[in-house]
């Protein structure tokens, strides 16, 4: 019997639909169906100009949109040539912003995580810490999403005056509530029994999938492009990415904890380091040849290649989308597993149909 | 202990007598009051007013109102309140404030012509100021207003059939269940004079038994593929916690001796060591200082957690909630129902939660029976005075449903669901050998003389 779970489900959390075909309770094949959410970014960026482009990649993930308009911003100035000029401070508003939007993203995944498992309790609670972390960045870029914050030179304005004091006093209070969410979740005897060895994505396939980011590193493999191919100021920082052997559902969850401890801490390093000085750069207006440049996006790596003909709009730009790849893994993940976790693996794959469907 | 003063027929009775005795009167009185000879409508009248107070009319109505009374009391009281505190409980537990629609959301009452004047300071307040009690039945109200679809290749009778089904099965759960030694549908004096019900457990076992068979037509009559999965699992569930749960009522059966909940209930009365001789050291045998009541969750605390995890399952609450996990099945087996007929189902729901804290009060925590103040008041009846308690025995039964009630809340909002082969485990493999453990418990209680 085919399920069509989507496009108007509850599974979904976004415009797609899997199509599952069931034997009894087991999945025996699925099928992603994508591209209900289609808007041709990467075309309507064509008749654009290049710092007016970056409106439409805040707009790829609703839920990220900092770390999307970043990585474009990162590729412009590849193209441009003014890679090396951008201040230091700006590098470090980049990373605390980036940095700030990862923890908001993963919180959000946890708030759908939870009432994909039956728990609404786990929706309030990580919304409701999710608020502080968009009290921040509405203290910094002026609005709770699609910021549009990074500029191609830098970014657009100066982090107000109270913003480290601010930041310490959220993290602080975050640390105490990421106590109680282990309480809710991992030492919950039937939120294990729901996610130990479920939907195990192995080392091997995850690599042959193309599956990025916390997904990737779930299986085992340390693969953060923030410590591989370090941008902006995440090479004067310290930190660890998170890794997890596991690849289950139970890896994802652990994963993204460890990642928003993570975050937080290159916050607290990046708002004590940040330097005086400018924040951001005039950059020209045209550019000509081809630039990519690929970032640690909140949910895997995400690519921008961008082509000048020497006008003041991009000739072409290509965006590599970490979870349109990480949906090709779902039939393999799938396969074999109760139809209850179809949505528990779905959840815990983060899917965000934005950036999908570009 | 000994009396009640809360008779539910004994009331009814006297109710319907007098206002039956009242129409007799006015009914009568009307050829006699005229001159000259009685018109022939006078006959017909006073025949009527005859049948009025004739024995067998008077035990009709008294029935009628009895029941009404009783389905008034679960639903309009029980109901609304029982999903009033779900709703404002879980609230807090979510770290936020919940529902406060009341009378004072309302401003526009404050048009109606005359009236309006008690309410005119309504609109001046902001909206959502009151306790929330009324949300609910804003709700039903929005449900009754809602079209009733019935989806085009359904099984018409079947899909119509299935929520009566439920409703009428979850209301018959209560004609069994006693809300104290009085406040009972099915209810008849003993030997003794005391109240019983010989086989009050197994008709309230039997009641509970339907409703899984009217989610299983109606899940599959609604011909879709969800409700399909959802009336499946339903019946998978209903194997795999139906049994542990009448095995562990079983157990207390064997125990007592009895299927009465009456007789369960006056057993519970006793103290710990009294109830059983050979471990008289136990507090509760007289002399000793501290008195502990013979509640069977204390005895037979394997049962008690067997019921306890199994009437979860039988209300659907989330743990167990499989037929309609509303993540994966949309509404599982609900939804193609719309407007009331899915309100009716979704509604009695707390119900069945009032019926399974009820059933789990009256087995294992010593059902109306608690500490009780003797006031120097009595009231006369047939049988002799009877003192008046503080608190009545209503009061203590509530209390302990709802503090049941609340655990449950608890556990369904801090839970994530299982998956149905998982609760196939939890049942055959965990809760069916603890169900029988207590069932050998209780034959060796008895066998060797330890029980009684």
């Amino acid at each position: 019997m085919w399920i069509n779970m989507g496009p108007q489900h509850p599974m979904t959390h976004g415009l797609w639909n899997l199509k599952v075909r069931v034997d009894g309770e087991t999945v025996v094949e699925a099928r992603p169906e994508i591209g209900y959410l289609h808007r041709g970014v990467e075309k309507i960026a064509e008749v654009r100009e290049f710092h007016k482009v970056v409106i439409l990649t805040d707009r790829l993930c609703y839920v990220s949109s900092v770390t999307w308009s970043h990585a474009y911003c990162l590729a412009v100035e590849e193209l441009m040539g003014i890679s090396d000029r951008i201040p230091a401070r700006g590098r470090y508003l980049r990373v605390i912003s980036n940095e700030l939007q990862r923890v908001a993203s993963h919180l959000m995944w946890l708030a759908a995580y939870a009432p994909d498992l039956g728990l609404l309790t786990g929706l309030l609670w990580s919304l409701r810490e999710r608020e502080l972390f968009l009290d921040l960045l509405q203290a910094l870029t002026g609005q709770r999403m699609n910021q549009n914050y990074p500029r191609v030179g830098g970014v657009r304005n100066d982090m107000p005056a109270t913003f480290a004091r601010d930041c310490e006093k959220v993290i602080r209070h975050f640390h105490k509530k990421l106590e109680e969410y282990e309480d809710l979740f991992e030492r919950n005897k039937t939120f294990r029994m729901r996610t130990e060895g479920v939907g195990v994505l192995s080392k091997a396939d995850g690599l042959a999938w193309g599956v990025t980011g916390p997904n990737l590193r779930a299986s085992g493999v340390d693969y953060d492009l923030r410590k591989l191919d370090p941008y902006d100021a995440y090479a004067d920082l310290k930190f660890e990415p998170a890794v997890e052997p596991g690849g289950d559902n139970l890896a994802r969850y652990l994963i993204r904890i460890e990642e928003m401890r993570t975050s937080c801490d290159l916050i607290l390093q990046a708002v004590k380091r940040i330097p005086e000085g400018p924040y951001r750069i005039k950059a020209p207006r045209r550019a000509e040849g081809t630039a990519f440049r690929r970032t640690e996006d909140s949910r895997g790596e995400a690519l921008f290649y961008v082509a000048g003909d020497g006008g003041d709009r991009p000739y072409r730009v290509k965006i590599r989308s970490p979870i349109f790849c990480t949906m090709s893994a779902v039939p393999t993940i799938m396969r074999g597993e109760k139809i209850a976790d179809v949505i528990g693996i779905m959840g815990s794959l983060d899917v965000c149909v934005g950036e999908m469907d570009k | 202990m000994s009396g009640h003063i809360v008779d539910l027929f004994g009331y009814s009775h006297a109710l319907m007598g007098w206002l039956m005795a009242r129409a007799h009167d006015a009914i009568s009185g009307i050829g006699s009051g005229l001159a000259g000879p009685a018109p022939p409508v006078a006959d017909g009248l006073s025949n009527m007013g005859a049948v009025l107070v004739a024995p067998w009319f008077i035990t009709l109505q008294t029935w009628l109102i009895a029941v009404t009374a009783v389905i008034m009391w679960c639903t309009a009281v029980n109901l609304l309140l029982m999903m009033w505190m779900e709703r404002k409980f879980y609230s807090r537990l979510h770290d936020r404030v919940g529902i406060k629609i009341g009378l004072t959301s309302m401003g526009f009452l404050a048009n109606i012509p005359i009236l309006g004047r008690l309410f005119t300071n309504f609109v001046k307040r902001p909206s959502h100021l009151g306790t929330g009690f009324l949300q609910n039945v804003a709700d039903g109200v929005k449900l009754v207003q809602k079209e009733n679809i019935t989806p085009a290749k359904a099984d018409r009778f079947t899909f119509h059939v299935a929520p009566v089904l439920i409703a009428v099965s979850t209301l018959l759960i209560f004609a069994g269940i006693p809300f104290s030694e009085g406040f009972a549908l099915m209810k008849e004096p003993n030997a003794d004079g005391l109240p019983s019900n010989p086989l009050g457990i197994l008709f309230i076992l039997a009641a509970f038994g339907l409703a899984p068979i009217g989610i299983l037509i109606g899940g599959w009559s609604s011909n879709n593929k969800y409700t399909l999965l959802g009336g499946m699992r339903s019946a998978a569930m209903l194997l795999s916690y139906e049994i542990p749960l009448i095995l562990s009522i079983v157990a207390v059966v064997v125990l007592t001796g009895s299927l009465d909940p009456f007789e369960i209930v006056r057993q519970q009365t006793q103290g710990l060591g009294e109830a059983m001789p050979p471990l008289s050291f136990l507090p509760g045998s007289g002399a000793a200082p501290l008195y502990i009541p013979n509640w069977f969750f204390l005895v037979q605390f394997p049962a008690f957690l067997v019921f306890f995890i199994a009437a979860l399952a039988e209300q659907e609450r989330i743990p167990f909630d499989l037929p309609e996990a509303e993540a994966e099945l949309v509404e599982g087996w609900l939804t193609e129902y719309s407007g009331m007929r899915f309100g009716l189902v979704f509604g009695f729901k707390w119900l069945r939660g009032l019926a399974g804290s009820a059933l789990l009060v009256i087995l294992f925590l010593g059902g109306w029976t608690g500490p009780a103040l003797a006031t120097p008041w009595s009231i006369p009846t047939d049988t002799g005075t009877v003192p008046i308690l503080l608190p009545p025995q209503e009061l203590w039964f509530m209390l302990k449903v709802y503090g049941v009630f609340f655990l449950w809340v608890w556990i369904s909002w801090t839970f994530p669901r299982v998956r149905i082969d998982q609760i196939l485990n939890i049942g055959w493999k965990k809760l069916i050998p603890l169900a029988l453990l207590a069932i050998f418990l209780s034959i060796a209680l008895r066998l060797f003389g330890v029980y009684r």
